[in-house]
């Protein structure tokens, strides 16, 4: 489903990214841990497309297209869908209206009807609820005094709404309480299918207790220098990164 | 709020692009010659059938204007307006007063069809009474006969002149009077028609009422007087839109509002002005030069100015409030955007003459391109203004590094019990918010109406349902081409 190959990446003229080889398959979820600065958020941003991370090297492909050729409304559209570590505010969209906007635009795209207010109103009430959300957070401004756990959820709930094919969540545990880890956790493990991949990045090994990864790849100094099952997660909590650091 | 919410549409017009209402109506019409004198002030008053007293009001009025000064202090540049190369006075040809709708020309009637205001009868916005007014001239006003019933009179100022010549008396210029300033003169001079609204004692107006302002003829500047009178206890809630047609040279607009609230009485007066704003080179648009003043002569009275302003090359406007009535609230709120070669400066009076006068300003400016949009506002207590209140919250957004905003604000208290506020911010829309929106899928365009229309959502709420929608696809149509 998605498949990466000597990918290279500089932010600011630095190189990040210095030659990763992964592929994801469909129903599958991978896990990429590392230490700070190791490269993972930027892994997230470049396949998201975002402006000043440029790709110097390698090819992406996504669903059997060239993923680093889109714009980012495009890979959105072909189904790829970032978490984001920090969600952005938008001081006066209203949270419902920004959901709504972007499932239509995903709808367009995929040649589907779009869904009027009544509609949409009706499918994200239970999604709501499922999430553990209140109703009222749909009319506050997106993301604006939410908490941390609030907008990780929202990012989940938005999640839910547009259905991608492929999730990339990126540091989704950080500045979570265990409950709230939990539930995030709930959300994602509702959308794990035999269609859908996901690549999970994270720094602990704790978030991968409630999303059980297929595999696990260690990010080092913008490098995939160890890859393995899901034991490999708790054998990297019980000895740091500092051996691999070193070794990198 | 379903109005913010409803940008579905906003998409699909957005990717439509350019300005919509830029086409010309073909209608014979009526032109007197280019110039301004005398004669031509009484030609038009004649024209018009005007009682006396009206034509020496209108010639004391140009008498005034020909000793004044174009006003130079607003941040708004353009060339030299020649006054003399100008016709005031352009109408579609007719053989007479249309008695009902039936007789109107079904080109001007096709002309608001297009533009989105349906004036027959089976076609029209539920609730909303319309004034349709063509160049110098009103051509048709709905829901009369209804509002009748209520005891409202919503006719064209022509025919208030006619058919109420003692309430016109009364009030004109008694809010704006004719020597206010250099364009409230020119326009009490060559004034043609616009709208007149009276609502009587203890009346709740049972609509919206509209007036929507199109400009056709070529070189012809548009004069349009407005006055709305609510007595005691009356409630009134009045829009006005505008649109004219795409052309490479600039066309002067020059318009009196007067509204004058008297005890516990409430005017709620909202504006979506769309004039053609000229194209990205700086070519064409309409110069808007604009008074607007409303006063709250009764205790406990309420006046609300609520403004879109996204058309027009220059925009000069400053709707104000005089605070005369014990415990009287003035409103302002105003979203102004500036796009491509657009200048705007706008803002608003308080002036707080009673005890207890409250007044609140929200003002959001939106520049993109090369657009420069200035808030320019006064708050003045005056000494018997007893705890007198004004917030003032101005908010500016820029869209791009070529484009400027300017906050201006003058604040005059004679009165050691007031207080003013004032908070002002300027903002950027980010590049993470771009990122984000378009991460969910949507286009940049798309992100960049949405990021605005929530930067607006305080002044958008306050417009008429009916209209806020209109209104938001309007700000993303502004705005078209301000990214990338």
């Amino acid at each position: 489903m998605l498949k990466i190959e000597g990918l290279k990446a500089s932010v600011e003229g630095k190189e990040v990214l210095r030659g990763i080889d992964l592929e994801v398959p469909a129903g599958e979820v991978h896990a990429i841990m590392g230490p700070n600065g190791s490269g993972k958020s930027t892994l997230g941003y470049v396949l998201a497309g975002r402006e000043g991370y440029e790709v110097t090297a390698g090819s992406v492909t996504f669903r059997g297209q060239d993923l680093l050729a889109m714009e980012p409304e495009e890979r959105a559209a072909a189904g790829l869908f970032l978490a984001f570590q920090y969600p952005v505010e938008l001081p006066g969209v209203g949270n419902a209206n920004f959901l709504r906007q972007a499932l239509n635009a995903v709808r367009r795209a995929r040649g589907e009807p779009e869904l009027d207010a009544m509609q949409f109103l009706k499918l994200v009430r239970g999604k709501v609820k499922a999430l553990g959300m209140t109703e009222e957070m749909l009319k506050r401004a997106v993301n604006v005094g939410f908490s941390g756990g609030e907008k990780k959820r929202n990012e989940i709930l938005q999640m839910a709404i547009l259905e991608p094919a492929f999730c990339i969540l990126d540091e989704t545990d950080s500045g979570l309480d265990i409950d709230a880890l939990k539930i995030v956790a709930e959300g994602v493990n509702a959308l794990r299918s035999p269609e859908r991949g996901m690549l999970v990045i994270t720094h602990y090994q704790r978030l991968l207790d409630h999303i059980v990864p297929d595999r696990v790849h260690v990010l080092v100094g913008g490098r995939i220098v160890q890859s393995g099952g899901p034991e490999l997660a708790r054998e990297l909590e019980a000895k740091g990164y500092g051996e691999l650091q070193a070794a990198a | 709020m379903p109005a913010a919410t409803d940008t579905l549409e906003t998409v699909r017009d957005v990717t439509e692009g350019g300005y919509r209402w830029g086409f010309e109506t073909p209608i014979e019409q009526e032109l007197i010659p280019k110039g301004l004198n005398e004669d031509i002030i009484r030609l038009i008053s004649a024209k018009k059938e005007e009682p006396a007293w009206l034509l020496e009001w209108r010639l004391k009025a140009f008498r005034a204007w020909c000793a004044m000064e174009e006003p130079r202090w607003a941040a708004v540049r353009y060339p030299p307006i020649d006054y003399q190369d100008l016709h005031y006075y352009a109408a579609p040809k007719r053989k007479a007063q249309p008695k009902s709708l039936d007789e109107v020309d079904p080109e001007l009637l096709r002309t608001y069809e297009k533009l989105g205001i349906p004036l027959r009868e089976q076609e029209r916005l539920a609730g909303v009474a319309v004034d349709a007014v063509f160049d110098s001239v009103s051509v048709a006003t709905t829901f009369k006969e209804k509002l009748a019933e209520a005891g409202v009179i919503f006719c064209s100022f022509s025919e208030a002149v006619r058919e109420h010549p003692d309430l016109v008396r009364r009030f004109l210029g008694t809010v704006v009077p004719p020597s206010d300033n250099f364009f409230a003169a020119l326009n009490s001079a060559v004034f043609s028609d616009g709208s007149f609204v009276y609502v009587p004692k203890g009346v709740r107006c049972p609509m919206e009422l509209s007036t929507y302002f199109r400009i056709n003829a070529r070189n012809t500047g548009q004069f349009e007087r407005t006055l709305i009178v609510a007595e005691e206890g009356a409630y009134v809630s009045y829009l006005e839109g505008c649109t004219a047609p795409q052309r490479d040279e600039n066309q002067l607009h020059a318009a009196v509002v007067e509204l004058v609230a008297l005890d516990e009485a409430t005017i709620k007066y909202s504006t979506v002005q769309n004039w053609y704003p000229g194209d990205a080179e700086g070519r064409g648009g309409i110069y808007n030069f604009v008074t607007k003043r409303g006063a709250c002569r009764g205790a406990k009275s309420k006046i609300s100015w609520t403004q879109v302003e996204t058309g027009s090359a220059i925009t000069w406007k400053y709707p104000s409030c005089i605070l005369q009535g014990e415990g009287s609230v003035g409103e302002f709120y105003s979203v102004a955007i500036t796009n491509n070669r657009q200048q705007a400066d706008t803002g608003t009076k308080m002036i707080h003459i009673g005890p207890r006068t409250r007044s609140t300003i929200v003002s959001k400016g939106i520049s993109a391109g090369e657009g420069q949009n200035t808030y320019r506002g006064l708050v003045r207590i005056l000494p018997k203004a007893q705890h007198a209140r004004n917030f003032t919250q101005c908010d500016s957004l820029l869209i791009g590094d070529r484009c400027g905003a300017h906050t201006v604000p003058y604040i005059e208290s004679r009165n050691p019990t007031a207080r003013v506020e004032h908070e002002a911010t300027t903002s950027r829309i980010a590049e993470d918010q771009l990122f984000y929106c378009r991460q969910r899928g949507m286009t940049e365009e798309e992100a960049v109406g949405l990021i605005v229309n929530g930067f607006a959502r305080e002044v958008l709420k306050e417009l008429p349902m009916e209209f806020a929608v209109e209104a938001q696809k309007l700000l993303a149509i502004s705005l078209e081409g301000s990214v990338g």
